[in-house]
């Protein structure tokens, strides 16, 4: 199993065949989690530097454990520790930590395209937390481990992606992968939050909750972020949750092994009731466990391999 | 050199002989267990455990492991080792573990295997099953059970097969150079 | 210095001339234009085969950023017109959104007087529509216009409020001096760094939609209708706009129009990969706008190509691309990327000529744009057929923002004349 590229900067960039490839790699690593010496020495003596121009707490967290448990040396580096608010350049900052030689840079942004420019002017492998609207591979992988893991089988699946379509990357890497591995998507929310040309990507759009329920095997409810209230894209969290928070009343409308997804933080009762949150159909918690198989995966095939090992 | 090293005959009474030979050292099944490599380590662990099934009517823990995050020459070379799961389903803390491969070599797998089977627990002892022994150890290993000895060139190539995964049970040489 | 330009084919299309044409220049004007072979030998004259080239007009361009005053790393004056005679134009004219703003006499004088100290090429000043560009106040037009600028503008930002817009084009006709609107309703592309559609979707990168130009532009055309004076629409990038402009000038209103040509080239699928270079503003839009620039174009409701040339620093591009300034280098990449349009056939040689010399003379009222006897001698020569590749490195601009660096390319600049004096040379 080799990737095509030297980066993880989206889905979108990824083949069927090697989506299906780092699946399979990230379940054999799901082991190593589960022992008492959560760790393996594949990495042993490498450098991974997690850049965050964004706050997060659960990405930084994933991909931290995941590189100390194939025992790399992880650096956490954060935009207001680093050097870009005293005015370096995006470029400067990614030059001087590339001469610190690292073998993975991990960068998120809160603007699309940027792990792309620094991945396309440093030579060490850049994974894509998070950028912008645009992309987040590593979350939409872990989603599709999740699904596979209850499902067994991804083709001829049918998701519905809820909330505001228009400003999330787990959406759109969702939509990459999932339309690869030949399932279908509905995506769903308000058309306030819908953008402009989104069947293009080749989904389906619905703006009512319980229709796309009663179409789908699972539901993918996005975080809806606060400060979009201000924006005007919906009038009041009263009236979202109204129309799209997942209650156990609109999943009466779908089928009785409904997969239950949110890639996280949730806020609570806004677009999912915490009984759902909580209840039986909710594989939250998986995609967290699978998030750190997944990264491991990642690194492992960005950094390790090798010809086949004398006996 | 004649190509075939081994036939199915000779691999089914070496596996037979083997079995026995850890029975006899380790005073019957008591805290026994066999830990496979993969992939044909786990082949030759699953006939012992058959074999010691047939004369003792017991069936000892069988635990399968995969040493790839554990090699020494991972590098960013072009290809990827494909990782498979290790399965380990028992406490091996306390448990005399036989490690079984097919081929033991430089020794550097097994240096792989014994790493990885520490992180698991502590093993009351570990031993060394392999069917066959080439010789040119670059680490201080030598097997407790050995199917055949068969003195090699470092250039040869040294091929198990076994019907789990293979066409046929036989040890043959095949041309051309390169390792394991 | 007597100048005889020889063998090539001389395209005037304020003269209806095209064909076989020796262009004789002296004292800095056009002393003639005659067939081929029939100039007089004169031995004092320096002569230039132009064999298998086109000699035409000196080109204009009524849009560009110079930078000066305020932004002098990004390009000067001096610097601009070093680029604008590589391009093959000797007038162009010179944006206000400069630091302090061309809003009032002081600042129109200095860059005129920064223009005519370097001599090269006629760069002419636009004065600000309202003071700072602020959109609230009408700037001192009687004054400015005494002190020489042109038109009006404050290009780089609309006149939003409706208001104000209906008294500058009303307070402007006393001046009959067109204003040029850049037309973007803000509130709809707020934090936009790129067309809307599928792509600015599939990047995640917020939209700026073609009605937010459109509905300007239709603003300011019904405003048009009541007040008269003159309209003209900056940059059109919208296929709407683009009809728009068409039923207006169908009423007989005073509307022109220009395009950019990375309007008509570039789609804004080049955005994929994040360059910056691709990030203008308006944004590049989808190929169903380029279609209907191009019929544009081609029925005569665009009237004119301009560059919008806009010239930022490495640093102010090596951002992010939300963060990233609007805008490209225009001026050296415009005659080859035009001339697109007449492989394409959507314009003959000489209608391209003309939308680049006569009609921008015509709609800004100045005496050049063409090789009449006794205008003053602005003159490009340009082979059509040389094919090279765009070295952005190598422009003569200070900036080497442009999208269209390392493209092979049809069509080069090989001498530029202005007043009769050869400025340029390749």
């Amino acid at each position: 199993m080799n990737l095509a590229n030297k980066d993880i900067l989206g889905t979108e960039q990824l083949s069927r065949e090697e989506i299906e490839g780092i699946l399979d790699t990230a379940v054999s690593f799901k082991e190593v989690s589960t022992r008492q010496i959560k760790k393996v020495p594949t990495l042993r003596g490498r450098t991974i530097i997690n850049l965050f121009f964004e706050a997060s707490t659960r990405t930084r967290t994933s991909f931290e454990i995941a590189g100390k448990r194939l025992s790399a040396d992880v650096i956490n580096i954060s935009a207001s520790t680093s050097s870009t608010v005293k005015g370096e350049s995006l470029l400067d900052t990614a030059y001087n930590l590339e001469a610190m030689n690292p073998d993975i840079l991990i960068v998120r942004h809160s603007i699309s395209g940027v792990p792309h420019m620094i991945a396309r002017h440093i030579k060490c492998p850049v994974i894509n937390a998070g950028d912008g609207a645009h992309e987040h591979p590593t979350q939409a992988l872990l989603d599709l481990l999740t699904i596979r893991q209850h499902t067994k089988q991804l083709a001829g699946l049918k998701v519905a992606i809820v909330g505001d379509i228009a400003h999330s990357r787990v959406a759109r890497s969702n939509i990459h992968a999932m339309l690869k591995c030949g399932m279908e998507v509905t995506v769903v929310g308000p058309p306030t939050m819908i953008p402009v040309g989104m069947e293009c990507l080749g989904v389906k759009v619905l703006h009512n909750l319980e229709e796309a329920i009663s179409q789908v095997d699972v539901v993918m409810m996005l975080r809806i972020q606060l400060e979009r209230q201000n924006e005007g894209l919906f009038p009041s969290f009263r009236e979202y949750s109204n129309q799209f928070c997942l209650t156990a009343d609109k999943l009466k409308h779908g089928r009785k092994d409904m997969l239950i997804m949110h890639p996280g933080p949730v806020n609570r009762g806004i677009e999912i009731a915490l009984d759902v949150m909580e209840g039986p159909h909710s594989v939250i918690l998986d995609q967290v466990n699978n998030g750190v198989a997944l990264r491991m995966a990642l690194m492992y095939l960005l950094l390790g391999g090798g010809s086949e090992t004398d006996h | 050199m004649n190509p075939l090293l081994m036939n199915a005959e000779d691999m089914n009474r070496a596996i037979t002989r083997i079995a026995h030979e850890i029975l006899e050292k380790n005073k019957g099944t008591q805290n026994l267990a066999l830990v496979g490599i993969r992939t044909r380590g786990v082949v030759l662990a699953n006939r012992l455990r058959d074999k010691i099934k047939d004369i003792e009517k017991t069936t000892i823990d069988l635990g399968i492991l995969d040493i790839t995050l554990y090699r020494d020459d991972l590098t960013t070379s072009k290809d990827k080792p494909v990782l498979r799961d290790t399965d380990i389903p028992f406490a091996i803390d306390g448990k005399k573990v036989v490690l079984c491969d097919d081929v033991l070599f430089t020794g550097r797998t097994i240096r792989a295997a014994i790493d990885a089977l520490v992180d698991f627990g502590r093993p009351a002892q570990v031993q060394l099953a392999v069917l066959i022994d080439r010789g040119h150890r670059e680490l201080p290993f030598r097997p407790d059970y050995v199917g055949k000895n068969i003195p090699t060139s470092k250039d040869m190539r040294v091929q198990v097969q076994m019907t789990e995964e293979d066409k046929a049970d036989q040890v043959i040489v095949v041309d051309g150079k390169g390792h394991n | 210095m007597k100048l005889i330009i020889k063998n090539g084919r001389v395209i005037d299309p304020a003269n209806n001339i095209d064909g076989e044409y020796d262009v004789v220049i002296d004292k800095g004007l056009i002393q003639a234009v005659t067939p081929a072979g029939k100039a007089k030998d004169d031995s004092s004259a320096k002569v230039i085969d132009a064999k298998d080239c086109i000699v035409a007009p000196g080109f204009l361009d009524m849009h560009v950023h110079f930078r000066e005053p305020g932004f002098e790393y990004k390009e000067t004056i001096e610097s601009g017109c070093e680029s604008a005679a590589a391009g093959g134009f000797t007038t162009v004219a010179m944006m206000p959104n400069t630091n302090p703003v061309n809003d009032n006499r002081s600042v129109t004088e200095l860059m005129i007087s920064r223009a005519k100290a370097h001599g090269k090429v006629k760069a002419l000043a636009i004065g600000a529509i309202t003071k700072g560009l602020k959109g609230e106040t009408l700037s001192d037009m009687g004054d400015l216009k005494e002190a020489g600028v042109i038109a009006f503008s404050d290009d780089g930002r609309p006149v939003m409020n409706n208001q104000v817009m209906r008294r500058a084009l009303e307070y402007s006709r006393m001046f009959d001096l067109p204003l040029i609107q850049h037309s973007e309703i803000l509130d709809l592309t707020a934090g936009g760094c790129m067309n809307e559609g599928p792509i600015s979707t599939e990047l995640g990168l917020k939209g700026m939609p073609t009605e937010a130009e459109d509905i300007m532009v239709y603003r300011d055309i019904a405003l048009l209708e009541k007040t008269g004076g003159r309209l003209h629409v900056a940059h059109i990038s919208s296929g709407e706009s683009v009809e728009l402009v068409r039923r207006a000038k169908a009423k007989g209103l005073a509307v022109t129009c220009e395009v950019a040509p990375h309007h008509f080239i570039l789609t804004d699928a080049s955005v994929r990969g994040y360059d910056t270079n691709t990030k203008m503003s308006p944004p590049l839009r989808a190929q169903s706008d380029i279609d209907a620039i191009k019929e544009g174009l081609k029925d005569g409701t665009i009237d004119i190509i301009a560059t919008d040339h806009a010239p930022h620093d490495l640093v102010d591009k090596q951002a992010d691309y939300h963060s990233a300034c609007f805008g490209i280098v225009g001026l050296e990449t415009a005659l080859p990327l035009s001339l697109r349009l007449v492989e394409e056939k959507i314009l003959t040689l000489p209608q391209l000529i003309e939308k680049l010399t006569s009609r921008p003379a015509e709609i800004f009222k100045l005496d050049s744009g063409t090789l009449g006897a006794g205008k003053l001698a602005d003159v490009v020569i340009f082979d059509p057929s040389q094919e090279y590749k765009v070295e952005a490195s190598k422009f003569k601009s200070k900036s080497k923002n442009s999208p269209f660096d390392g493209w092979s390319v049809k069509g080069r600049v090989l001498h530029t004349i202005s007043n009769g004096k050869l400025i340029y040379s390749n």
